[in-house]
């Protein structure tokens, strides 16, 4: 036997050791650290995501307000760049060779990533798109990438309709849903209706090979989801309306609401200065927003929901209803009127007419003396100022004033009518009584109201004595909408006190303050405001509704620094009825005069001539 | 006679072993077929992917293995120089009318095709050292037999160094656990793996902090043994020397290796992170592996192997599939057939009768065990990347034919060992 055969031991010891080495390490990798089961998905799987586009919006008679448009983003691949003549595309894409290598050299910094497209530039323009297609070929490693953006062909009713932008870090944060760079609604229907427009986004996880070619779907698309498609909407609005109006309003400050009072649709919602929603997507965004934002006349404040002004004489009416509710007048009650109402050393003034004053005919002449009489014996009925307020106040609650709707726009004031409480700390408590807070019998001082809650009641009168809460969108796509805005609210005034207002508004057309409303031979019934403004020129008011029986349109108007109501308000709500009613403007000098005229600030130098898109 | 003979033969194979063999050739095959796997070409016996050609590989590497067993079992001994002489021709010519692939000059075309000479080379030299230490007149004890039989593997290994292919030259280092069983100290075997420590701790630690280190070691040693002076001499000398030999690493490290070579190993080493360059290998290799998990993600599911994130993946880094398609089961059962192996050619070579057929037993063993160490620690991130291919599994026809003829050599010599009286 050999000297030395017991080394075959030591020979196999260093065979097994070195074999169990492995193995242990093989253990640790393969078993107990996760991180390269992590590194190859990484590799591998690539996930998908298919966004579905966003649901197009339609006016009420089927006209597209926002659809979607193709825009495209050019890619690139970093690691596939190679050879290309970088000053011609430098030369399309308008950017110098120094950005071109500083961006190139950023996106090949990340990690793992050199195979995976990146972003190069965002929304290139069309033109750029065509000369970039006829050369692609010269670059090897970009590609062209579509996907879309909202598109409003009317360019109209960009308050209503909103407009959507990349979803933020907080946003992100709340809401598990969105990730980077994805989009969602942030005003307006948009925002409201976000879920319903947006769909469902997709995902589908595909596995790629080391030249990020795809090699099929993962584990046969188990992982994967569905994309499902935004649902459309049907606005309540009618296009051709809200552009005429649009159109009337331009070069003025205010707002327009026009309802369908026997269902509470919104058939046209503007805010003036309005802008062109085109100017507020993607790219254009980022130029425009800030100037929007900045520029004095807040064209992207929505004053057709937000605004609170005075309503006016417009709110005697509110005053004649809760006063015959409360007995305190009748159809018959007369007040007598000498220049104003005069109570101890008090005056609130009144324009020279004809004296007694019955309650049609205060509505036709805007009396204030009846008012301030009715509001005073209302709250003088109970043993407490604070009682006989509480009764009053709870009255002009029921008229939608004062509160928020259920509205389905984001953006909305609730408007003010003021409370006890705030008279108690103004004046101190049981220090204030009726003559204290009279300036509320004509519709002045602390009393807010939004356009959209006077358009809302003048419905209530149209419907004497309810409404539905108004809402701008009347259909989703293979849904309904809420059971809130089918559901008939009324106030706490009875049917019957309605008929002498509504006469009274009649008149007010026919013979009264609004003459200039006159429609031929449609019934129009309206009321003129006037509310004070302590920043400059009173602002115009026009409410109104036609025809007086089974009503169809219901709308208020305000234009600032316009003065009195007649004088612009009334003609504008006048033609929009005709607009809407007839489909047909017959009054083209009264259509010039208004859209002629410039109401604007002196100051102001309105955005649309800063920002062209 | 010849019939005979060839009986007998059939008789004495030992099958454990052919089975081993066939049983590791076949898992290759379909480990290939995995790693190239192209939707296209779906059939397994397709020609024109490297799977159909790793099958006439295997057919003709059985060809060439049963010519091998009806070869008289004396033609080996006896012709052992003549074929070491003739390979050792073949690699220098190489050197100068070598087709280059992929950096290398180590390869020869013959007509249509390419073979690889310093694979070849194992086989041959491990017959002239088995031939050489089997001499009855060498006595091994002395210090030129020893110089000569390292000699017989250094010089291929040089010529193949000449080659550009490191790889395949370290595998010759193999042959010093032959010289080990044949008697060589046990500690040249400590001293080779306290060098490679040192290597290591050189590159990794700055050279005067390092003899200062071993400067305590050594002066910590004499709490174990007695302080003489012969001691003292010898631990000086151990000391001297191991701190010379890390100025040397130091200045090899820097000026003598190529800056690709100095890149590996500081990868390996962790002094350099770089996952798109040197590192990018044996990081997606490791990814491949360690994706697998404990049962791995099924036949042709591997992501890493299939979609080509590993380069090579059918030739050096084949283990790869093996880990991420069967997982850490699969793994251990590759090597430990590996170690099966190992284990049955160490039981064969050590009950021959003739001393050639041991050393060549054991030679064998080596080769394939320092081809498995540095192929599977390479792709498991614990050796250096040096292209060598994994014994059987492979991809190459040089390669499967190379070690096919290692081994039915072997197997002919055991099948010869009853028909020997010594
Ligand atoms: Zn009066």
């Amino acid at each position: 036997m050999n000297l030395f055969s017991d080394r075959k031991y030591v020979i196999s010891a260093i065979f097994i050791t070195l074999v169990s080495i492995f193995l242990i390490r093989i253990f640790y990798i393969q078993v107990l650290d996760n991180s390269y089961k992590l590194a190859a998905n990484d590799n591998a799987l690539r996930h998908k995501i298919e966004y579905p586009e966003r649901g197009v919006i339609y006016d009420r008679n089927g006209k597209i307000l926002v659809y979607n448009e193709a825009a495209y983003d050019l890619m690139v691949i970093p690691k596939r760049v190679k050879k290309i003549d970088t000053l011609d595309l430098c030369k399309i894409l308008e950017i110098t060779k120094e950005e071109f290598i500083t961006r190139l050299k950023k996106l090949k910094a990340q990690k793992f990533s050199s195979f995976r497209p990146e972003i190069f530039e965002n929304e290139i323009s069309l033109e750029t798109y065509a000369t970039l297609q006829e050369k692609m070929m010269k670059f090897p490693g970009f590609f062209v990438q579509a996907r879309t953006l909202r598109k409003y062909p009317l360019k109209t009713a960009p308050h209503a309709l909103g407009y959507v932008g990349e979803v933020d870090k907080k946003l992100m944060e709340s809401n598990p849903y969105y990730r980077m760079g994805d989009n969602i609604g942030l005003s307006g229907v948009e925002k409201s209706y976000e879920i319903p427009l947006r769909g469902q986004r997709g995902v589908k996880i595909v596995m790629v090979d080391v030249y990020n070619r795809e090699k099929g779907s993962f584990e046969d698309g188990r992982y994967d989801t569905a994309s499902v498609l935004g649902r459309s909407l049907t606005s309540s609005i009618d296009a051709d309306l809200q552009e005429y109006g649009e159109k009337l309003m331009q070069n003025k400050i205010g707002a327009v609401v026009a309802i369908e009072p026997a269902t509470g649709e919104i058939l046209a919602m503007l805010s003036s200065p309005t802008y062109d929603p085109n100017l507020l997507v993607g790219r254009l965004k980022k130029k425009n927003y800030p100037i929007m934002v900045m520029d004095t006349t807040k064209p992207l404040y929505n004053r057709a929901t937000m605004a609170k002004y005075p309503p006016g004489s417009t709110f005697k009416l509110v005053n004649a209803l809760i006063g015959q509710q409360e007995g305190v007048i009748n159809e018959s009650t007369l007040f007598s009127c000498s220049r104003g109402f005069h109570f101890g050393g008090l005056t609130v003034g009144c324009h020279p007419h004809a004296s007694p004053v019955n309650l049609k005919f205060s509505i036709t002449t805007s009396c204030n003396s009846y008012y301030c009489n009715t509001f005073k014996n209302i709250l003088q009925k109970y043993p407490k100022t604070a009682i006989g307020f509480k009764v009053w106040r709870d009255h002009v609650m029921s008229f939608g004033l004062g509160k928020k709707f259920p509205v389905d726009l984001p953006q909305e004031s609730s408007g003010n009518v003021p409370t006890i409480k705030y008279y108690d700390k103004y004046h101190g408590a049981g220090r204030w009584n009726a003559i204290t807070v009279i300036s509320l019998a004509i519709g002045q001082g602390e009393m807010g109201v939004t356009p959209l809650q006077m358009a809302n009641f003048c419905t209530v009168i149209a419907n004497r004595g309810w409404y539905y809460a108004p809402h701008v969108i009347k259909k989703v796509e293979g849904g309904k909408i809420d059971t809130t805005y089918t559901k008939k609210r009324y106030t706490t005034v009875g049917r019957a006190y309605f008929d002498p207002v509504v006469e009274g508004m009649r008149n007010v057309v026919i013979a009264g303050t609004g003459r200039i409303a006159q429609l031929d031979s449609l019934t129009v019934c309206g009321k003129t405001g006037t509310a004070q403004n302590p920043h400059g020129k009173d602002h115009s008011i026009f409410i109104c509704f036609a025809p007086m029986d089974k009503p169809k349109i219901a709308l208020a108007v305000y234009v600032e620094n316009a003065g009195f109501g007649a004088t612009w308000a009334a003609p504008i709500a006048s033609l929009m009825m005709e607009k809407y009613l007839r489909r047909e403007v017959k009054r083209p000098e009264m259509e010039k005069r208004i859209m002629d005229a410039n109401l604007l600030p002196k100051k102001s130098d309105w955005i649309a001539k800063k920002t062209k898109g | 006679m010849a019939n005979r003979s060839s009986e007998a033969v059939l008789q004495n194979i030992d099958w454990v072993l052919v089975l081993l063999y066939l049983v590791l050739v076949t898992m290759g095959w379909f480990n290939i077929y995995a790693a190239v796997y192209n939707e296209e070409y779906k059939s397994i016996f397709d020609t024109s992917q490297s799977y159909g050609m790793q099958l006439v590989w295997i057919v003709t590497s059985l060809f060439i293995a049963f010519a091998i067993l009806v070869i008289d079992g004396e033609f080996f001994p006896k012709f052992a120089y003549v074929l070491y002489g003739a390979f050792i021709f073949l690699l220098i010519v190489v050197i100068f009318a070598g087709v280059e692939v992929k950096g290398s000059k180590s390869w020869i075309g013959v007509g249509g095709f390419r073979i690889q000479p310093a694979e070849f080379a194992k086989f041959a030299t491990n017959l002239a050292i088995a031939k050489y230490l089997s001499n009855i007149n060498i006595k091994f004890e002395k210090l030129s037999t020893k110089l000569i039989a390292a000699a017989l593997f250094a010089v291929p290994a040089l010529i193949i160094i000449l080659q550009n292919e490191t790889g395949s030259a370290l595998v010759y280092a193999s042959f010093i656990l032959v010289l080990y069983r044949e008697g060589l100290s046990g500690n040249i075997l400590v001293m080779g793996l306290v060098m490679v420590l040192l290597f290591i701790a050189a590159l990794l630690v700055d050279e005067g902090v390092l003899s200062i280190i071993l400067a305590v070691i050594a002066g910590c040693s004499f709490f174990f043994i007695r302080f003489k002076l012969n001691n003292a001499l010898i631990v000086g000398g151990i000391l001297l020397a191991s701190v010379a030999f890390v100025y040397t690493v130091d200045y090899a490290f820097v000026n003598v290796l190529e800056p690709h070579q100095k890149k590996r190993i500081n990868v390996l080493l962790g002094k350099e992170v770089d996952l798109k360059g040197a590192g990018y290998n044996v990081n997606q290799s490791m990814i491949a592996i360690g994706s697998g998990g404990l049962i791995g993600k099924g036949y042709l599911n591997g992501t890493q192997t299939k979609y080509n994130y590993v380069p090579e993946q059918s030739t050096d880094f084949i283990f790869c599939t093996v880990g991420e398609e069967w997982g850490f089961v699969g793994s251990t059962i590759v090597l430990g057939l590996f170690v099966l192996l190992l284990l049955r050619l160490i039981f064969l070579a050590e009950r021959q009768r003739s001393t050639f057929s041991r050393i060549y037993g054991y030679g064998l063993a080596s080769i394939i065990f320092f081809h498995l160490a540095i192929n599977i620690g390479m792709t498991i991130g614990l050796a250096p990347v040096v292209g060598i291919p994994l014994p059987f599994f492979s991809y190459g026809g040089s390669s499967l034919w190379s070690f096919t003829i290692l081994t039915f050599i072997f197997v002919r010599l055991d099948a010869y060992r009853f028909q020997i009286l010594r």
